[in-house]
């Protein structure tokens, strides 16, 4: 025999189902978001803590004191110039080569956006193949096609250096921003180009009044990405560095490749612990204010060529 | 002179073709200045694509388009005089609705005369003055009653807010020509009943000519001053909506727009035509025998008691309409629609009579011999008039069978289906007709009233005893009043039920 249920205790039923099953969804939120707290932030406090003592070693506490911070801003100490000097290297290369992906990229974007059907195709699965790719084998290829160049076409002059690195990360960051700036192209109405035209513009003005601005959040996070990945990326950079940026030392040291090469030779310099606790704070910062700005009120609009009314 | 004077836009033998397809063909029209012109036609016949050559956003394949007389059909958008309401708004996001207004006047460059250093008068292009600018905004956000609105974000407004955004953000920079593009398509029944009379109030006021885009017909009706019908990328007819209504040029065009009843119909004598089994006066003067289209609306059909009028019929439904009735009467197995006042019961016996000049007769262009009122029996034959012809009835459902009791089974599914006494549409193609001498080789027989000679071969009318008529190519030669035998092969005969599939389903 079937049991019946009246229409009552069915709902009473659903009701404590979806109860029992929020209270376990709440349970296991609740343990992830303090995993990840804890693998994430505990050992950044642990770091930042560190960088208010002299001691060599983690793990034991010799006192507090702002030493490793004045070191690190002193001009004379020769691991803080190398720091700042690595650091210095990592932000042009990391900005440079971050602008010209995101122009690159989003060129790229709208070009295959409005382009025929199969053209899409192509272009579509050749620039995912970087995103899934091991960097490995990026940074070879990138080193054999820099040497092919070098020994045929500028005859076997040394061409590693600034520019190979950057076209390295550009490389590396190309695929992501075209990643996150095509979506932004989907989801945007494909009339608006027309609009514009329609209104007046001509093609470039239309793409950057129309296109550019309905995009822009896009651009904006495929930049972050390529910047985020440019600043501690090891792979590529040691496989296509050359002379030094701004000391003039033999090869370009970034930040990664600084720790690496300190590693091999002995412990981390302090002074890193320092740099590092700085650049958690700065990042805390920039995101605080974005989200400040973010929510921030919007007050009364400014019509220009509105008299006192 | 004058005349040409006032045209300000002019499309001559303007054709599109996307990759071979041919999608405008031979698109002529003459707009006089601040006339309301709207395309209308059915999905895909090309109304959009030609909007868009006079937009800009297409070039033509080739013809002109000519604006005030220049040719500007190779003209990026952004040179014409033109502007365009998008069908989905396309306002744009980043912007609220008092930029989106003043976006194209931001654009705009007006030649200035300025004194320079040196004392010269040159003319210099600069932008408008914000002032100006400020002024324009508030002018257009007015007419379309948005000026509370110039600070909202364009994605908060409702539907009809946004169009009305899309429609100032055009007007605003004074367009000579508006184009729109199916405007109201995206906004609810009553919504778009009261936007069409404020366009319809806009046009007049600014004095734009608009040319509209729509595949409404009581739209289009309501607002134009001309009409452009189109069908295939080929315009039917442009006219007036009275001449259009009133005089449609063929049976596609009567049938676009406002109701109507459509027949094949013959010519039997000077000004006279016959159709469902009657013969009726009529006004245009056909040559005899042609085969014809005829037209007749609703509201010109009279109902008069039985034997008073043309043909006799009986009303198989009433529909009550507000301030009338709306019947259809069966005459035969055509049905006529009817308008009246007065009311008749269903069932009841009915003649049907139609003025002469209320009888529109259209010109066909015969390609197959098309039988609208043929039936199937109970031996799965087709007959055409009151002669049954061996027919594939498995046609009617792709892949299925004929059962051993006489039902058609679907071998998808399994269903059985029952088509005795359905009405269908026979065709037969002309030359699929074979004529011969001897009269019991046929499904039919009659006789030869009309053949004409046709390059390579004749062409003849066969009429038979219910006054059925064939249309058959043959290289051989009959003569007048022959009395001959017609046939034709059961796989020639394509046939179409008049009602949907479910009818026949057995239980
Ligand atoms: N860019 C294009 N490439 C190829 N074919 C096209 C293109 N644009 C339109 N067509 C084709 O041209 C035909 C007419 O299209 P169009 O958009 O003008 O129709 P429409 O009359 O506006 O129809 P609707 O009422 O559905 O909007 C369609 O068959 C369409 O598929
Ligand atoms: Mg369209």
């Amino acid at each position: 025999m079937v049991k019946t249920m009246n229409p009552g205790e069915k709902l009473a039923r659903f009701n404590k189902k979806q109860k029992t099953k929020s209270v376990l969804q709440k349970v296991l939120a609740q343990c992830f978001i303090w995993i990840v707290l804890l693998v994430m932030y505990v050992p950044i406090l642990v770091l930042i803590a560190y960088s208010f003592t002299t001691a060599t070693n983690i793990g034991t506490w010799t006192g507090f004191s702002f030493d490793l911070y004045v070191r690190f801003f002193t001009i004379a100490d020769k691991d803080a110039v190398e720091i700042w000097t690595a650091l210095g290297n990592t932000l042009i290369i990391a900005l440079t080569s971050s602008l010209i992906s995101i122009i690159l990229g989003t060129c790229g974007a709208i070009g295959t956006f409005y382009s025929k059907k199969r053209w899409k195709g192509i272009i579509e699965n050749v620039t995912q193949i970087p995103v899934v790719n091991a960097e490995i084998v990026i940074a070879m290829s990138l080193t054999i096609m820099f040497v092919f160049v070098q020994t045929y076409i500028f005859g076997g002059a040394n061409i590693f250096g600034f520019w190979t690195l950057i076209a390295g990360h550009v490389v590396l960051s190309l695929p992501f921003v075209y990643l996150s700036v095509k979506p932004k192209l989907q989801q945007m109405d494909p009339a608006l180009y027309e609009a514009a035209l329609d209104l007046g513009c001509n093609q470039r003005q239309a793409l950057m009044r129309s296109v550019v601005p309905e995009i822009m959040p896009g651009i904006a996070s495929g930049f972050l990405l390529s910047v985020t990945l440019s600043l501690d990326d090891f792979i590529v950079t040691a496989f296509t560095r050359g002379a030094g940026l701004l000391s003039g030392d033999k090869t370009i040291e970034t930040l990664s490749t600084l720790v690496q090469a300190k590693i091999k030779k002995g412990p981390i310099p302090t002074e890193m612990r320092v740099l590092t606790a700085l650049i958690f704070v700065v990042v805390l910062l920039i995101v605080v204010a974005i989200t400040i700005y973010n929510n921030r009120k919007k007050g009364p609009k400014i019509r220009r060529g509105r008299g006192t009314k | 002179m004058d005349e040409k004077e006032n045209i300000i836009i002019s499309l001559q033998h303007v054709k599109k073709a996307f990759e071979g397809t041919t999608v405008v063909e031979d698109f002529n029209l003459d707009v006089k200045k601040g006339q309301f012109v709207t395309i209308l036609g059915p999905s895909g016949c090309g109304k959009t694509t030609t909007l868009r050559m006079i937009a800009g956003f297409e070039t033509p394949t080739s013809g002109q388009i000519l604006l005030n007389g220049e040719d500007i059909s190779m003209l990026p958008p952004h040179k014409r005089p033109v502007n365009t309401v998008f069908q989905h708004y396309a306002l744009f996001p980043h912007l609220d609705v008092y930029d989106n207004v003043a976006f194209g006047l931001k654009m705009k460059k007006v030649p200035v005369t300025v004194t320079n250093r040196k004392g010269e008068k040159v003319t210099k292009m600069k932008h408008l003055s914000a002032k100006l600018i400020d002024e324009k905004v508030s002018h257009a956000l007015a007419i379309v009653d948005l000026d509370e609105m110039e600070d909202r974000d364009v994605k908060t407004l409702s539907g009809g807010q946004q169009q009305r955004v899309a429609i100032a953000r055009a007007i605003v920079n004074e367009p000579q020509v508006l184009l729109l593009d199916e405007p109201l398509s995206a906004l609810d029944h009553k919504m778009r009943k009261d936007m069409q009379l404020e366009l319809k109030d806009m046009h007049k006021k600014l004095g734009i000519t608009f040319f509209y885009v729509t595949h409404d017909q009581e739209e289009a009706l309501t607002m134009s001053d001309v009409i452009v019908i189109m069908k295939d990328g080929i315009v039917q007819q442009a006219g007036t909506p009275e001449e259009i209504y009133n005089e449609p040029v063929n049976a596609f065009v009567a049938d676009f727009i406002g109701e109507s009843n459509i027949y094949n119909g013959t010519m039997v004598g000077k000004k006279k035509a016959r159709f469902i089994g009657g013969v009726w006066e009529c006004v245009d003067d056909f040559p005899l025998n042609e085969k014809v289209d005829i037209v007749v609306r609703p509201e010109d059909v009279m109902m008069k008691k039985p034997g008073k009028g043309t043909v006799d019929g009986k009303i198989v439904s009433k529909i009550f309409k507000g301030v009338h009735y709306e019947f259809i009467v069966k005459v035969g197995k055509n049905e006529v629609l009817c308008r009246d006042t007065k009311d008749h019961e269903v069932g009841s016996e009915v003649s049907i009579s139609v003025d002469p000049e209320n009888i529109q007769i259209m010109h066909k262009e015969l390609t197959v011999n098309q039988y609208t009122d043929a039936y199937i029996n109970n031996n799965n034959q087709v007959v055409i008039g009151e002669d049954a012809f061996d027919c594939d009835i498995t046609q009617l459902i792709p892949g299925s069978f004929v059962d051993a009791d006489g039902y058609l089974v679907d071998r998808r599914d399994g269903k059985r289906y029952d088509f005795k006494d359905a009405d269908v549409i026979a065709e037969i193609g002309l030359d699929q007709i074979d004529i011969s001498d001897d009269l019991s080789s046929g499904q039919s027989q009659g006789t030869i009233i009309e053949m004409v000679w046709i390059g390579d071969h004749y062409q003849y009318i066969i009429r038979t005893d219910d006054e059925e008529d064939f249309v058959a190519n043959s290289p051989y030669t009959w003569n007048e009043n022959d009395t001959v035998s017609v046939s034709v092969k059961p796989e020639d005969i394509k046939l179409r039920l008049k009602k949907g599939l479910d009818e026949y389903v057995v239980e």
